[in-house]
């Protein structure tokens, strides 16, 4: 592997990605993806607006805890899922699909550096509008909070560390689920049955016994919130006994499992070919 | 690259059960190269496997010293018109070529030049900036052909290339693939339009079922069809006295005076020997008005091969 080896790559790479990110931005049929990513920051807008109109003082902890059960339950369970269902199971399935695969595949590129771009093309789409999503939404928090409050949240009660928290995990999701998706694409024609058992199986990650937990992607998205929901008061029915571990060691697990997925991609992309009348 | 020939030896494909091309053994010389066969014959499916779009169930495949599953270095000097109708979503056509060359690594400038070049020798450039989804199918073939020589490939493989391009740019399409062969690249093209393969190939493969039937240069794959003797057009002013000579070869298996009465078909197993002993045979007071092949074409030699409906032999 020489100089001029990571040079060229390295300009493929780009060349996929601006092909890629346009295509996955401008997509019509990706609309859904920019609702889902959009419901919670409407969401907190609509009640942080209501709160500026109704003068009502706001109890920064009770929304913080609000914002907390909605990321756990609705952003990373459902939006950042499908999100990514939506992206990458496209990435080649999809242009299978379509019979626009070829394109690619008659260009002088390594079946890897063409997995790569578009895997980071995918990152980069889910990661931009969920981070988006997710910012809008902590802004909404605190947009009817006094200011003063809010600076206090910020940077004296440790406010800014969540805010970071919730956006590197928000990546981390994408990452992680991306490449799992990724790998999906390949293995099946119709993977609609396999994401399903993928939601089940991180629906049940609470229940499951602790290696087997470690088999999904929720179980370290989990450790790196950095609010635990209660299990007494309002939200003790969704609350989940969880075994958190060491963030780096959360980062550590979320980046194993998406360096997997693309080993396994990576396989799967080089055996691929193109004959569209199977599909 | 090494090597000047694009080779198969002992080349399989299946789909399941279903063959695609069996025991292909091939050597392709520069030039043009015609795949000739009914549909289903398995002319795409060698052109797949030869740029790598599918792989060999079993055999080898060599294509100027470079295996087809390395692309990055295949594709430097292979281009590839297929024959799928469908392309990336919302491209117009210059951004089609421009970012095929990019992903070839190709600097913008560069990539930019190299677009309006090619997109120039398809007669595009007038439409190259609307979106390809509102192209004629003539327009959708010229850009792909734009497509694979935008790069100055050395080979050429083009599935159907002349589909739906009206008579002016397909006389200027032909002209293009005869200086690109003329130019010492491997032009190899498949089609179903049998006059136009005779007009332009170097050498013909025929396909059939998934079997090579016959290659090689149209009159010496010709010669070697022995179960249906050469026919030669003999024009002269007395076909009768002629024809009563001609029985004395015996290479030849029929003459027939022609309905107009000014010429005579005669049918040969020995066409070399028979062109040779022609003058001696001419007697005093027939006067050869001209003397040609009648069925040393691709159109004889596939109805001979395959059969007159495209079935198997």
């Amino acid at each position: 592997m020489n100089p001029d080896s990571w040079s060229l790559w390295r300009a493929q790479v780009a060349a996929i990605l601006r092909l890629e990110i346009k295509k996955n931005f401008l997509a019509k049929r990706g609309l859904w993806i920019y609702l889902l990513a959009a419901a919670p920051v409407a969401l907190m807008w609509t009640h942080a607006m209501l709160n500026l109109r109704d003068h009502r003082v706001c109890d920064l902890g009770h929304d913080s805890l609000i914002f907390a059960t909605m990321f756990q339950f609705f952003y990373l369970r459902f939006a950042i899922f499908f999100g990514c269902v939506g992206v990458f199971l496209r990435l080649f399935r999809g242009e299978m699909m379509e019979k626009s695969l070829h394109y690619y595949l008659l260009a002088p590129v390594r079946r890897e550096v063409l997995l790569v771009g578009k895997y980071l093309a995918g990152v980069i789409t889910t990661s931009i509008i969920f981070c988006t999503g997710t910012a809008l939404t902590l802004l909404a928090l605190l947009v009817h909070v006094p200011r003063m409050a809010a600076e206090q949240y910020l940077f004296a009660g440790g406010g800014m560390g969540h805010v970071l928290a919730y956006i590197g995990t928000t990546a981390l999701a994408c990452i992680a689920y991306g490449s799992v998706f990724l790998v999906m694409g390949f293995l099946f024609h119709n993977p609609v049955v396999p994401v399903v058992l993928v939601l089940l199986w991180e629906a049940a990650n609470p229940f499951l016994p602790q290696l087997l937990k470690r088999l999904s992607v929720i179980f370290y998205l989990h450790s790196l919130l950095p609010i635990s929901l209660p299990a007494q008061g309002d939200f003790a029915f969704l609350a989940i006994l969880r075994t958190p571990m060491p963030a780096y060691l959360a980062v550590a697990g979320l980046l194993s499992i998406a360096l997997a997925g693309l080993w396994l991609g990576a396989r799967q992309v080089r055996k691929l070919e193109i004959n569209y009348g199977t599909e | 690259m090494t090597g000047s020939e694009i080779l198969f030896e002992n080349v399989s494909r299946f789909y399941g059960d279903v063959l695609g091309v069996n025991r292909v053994s091939l050597s392709i010389p520069p030039g043009i190269t015609s795949l000739v066969g009914p549909n289903g014959s398995g002319k795409t499916t060698l052109m797949n496997l030869m740029t790598g779009l599918l792989r060999p169930t079993q055999g080898r495949i060599n294509i100027l010293g470079v295996a087809p599953d390395d692309p990055e270095r295949l594709f430097r000097f292979v281009g590839y018109c297929t024959q799928f109708d469908s392309f990336p979503r919302g491209m117009t056509g210059y951004e089609f070529v421009y970012s095929y060359l990019r992903l070839h690594g190709k600097p913008h400038a560069e990539a930019d030049e190299l677009t309006c070049r090619a997109i120039d020798r398809v007669k595009l450039t007038d439409a190259a900036t609307r979106k390809i989804a509102g192209y004629s199918k003539g327009m959708r073939q010229r850009i792909k052909l734009a497509q694979a020589i935008c790069h100055n490939p050395s080979v050429l493989v083009l599935d159907e290339p002349l589909n739906g391009l009206d008579p002016l740019v397909r006389a200027e399409t032909i002209a293009l693939f005869r200086a690109l062969a003329e130019a010492g690249r491997h032009v190899i093209i498949s089609s179903h339009i049998l006059h136009e393969v005779d007009a332009i190939s170097d050498q013909v493969i025929l396909l059939s079922s998934g079997y090579v039937v016959a290659e090689g240069q149209i009159h010496g794959v010709r010669t070697e069809v022995e179960d249906h003797p050469m026919q030669i057009l003999i024009r002269c002013n007395r076909p009768s006295v002629l024809a009563s000579r001609i029985f004395e070869l015996d290479t030849v298996v029929e003459a027939r005076v022609h309905n107009d009465g000014k010429g005579l078909l005669v049918r040969t197993r020995d066409p070399d020997r028979f062109y040779l002993m022609l003058n001696r045979l001419v007697v005093d007071g027939v006067d050869l008005e001209s003397v040609a092949p009648a069925d040393d074409d691709v159109n004889s030699v596939y109805e001979y091969l395959i059969g007159p409906d495209g079935g198997s032999i």
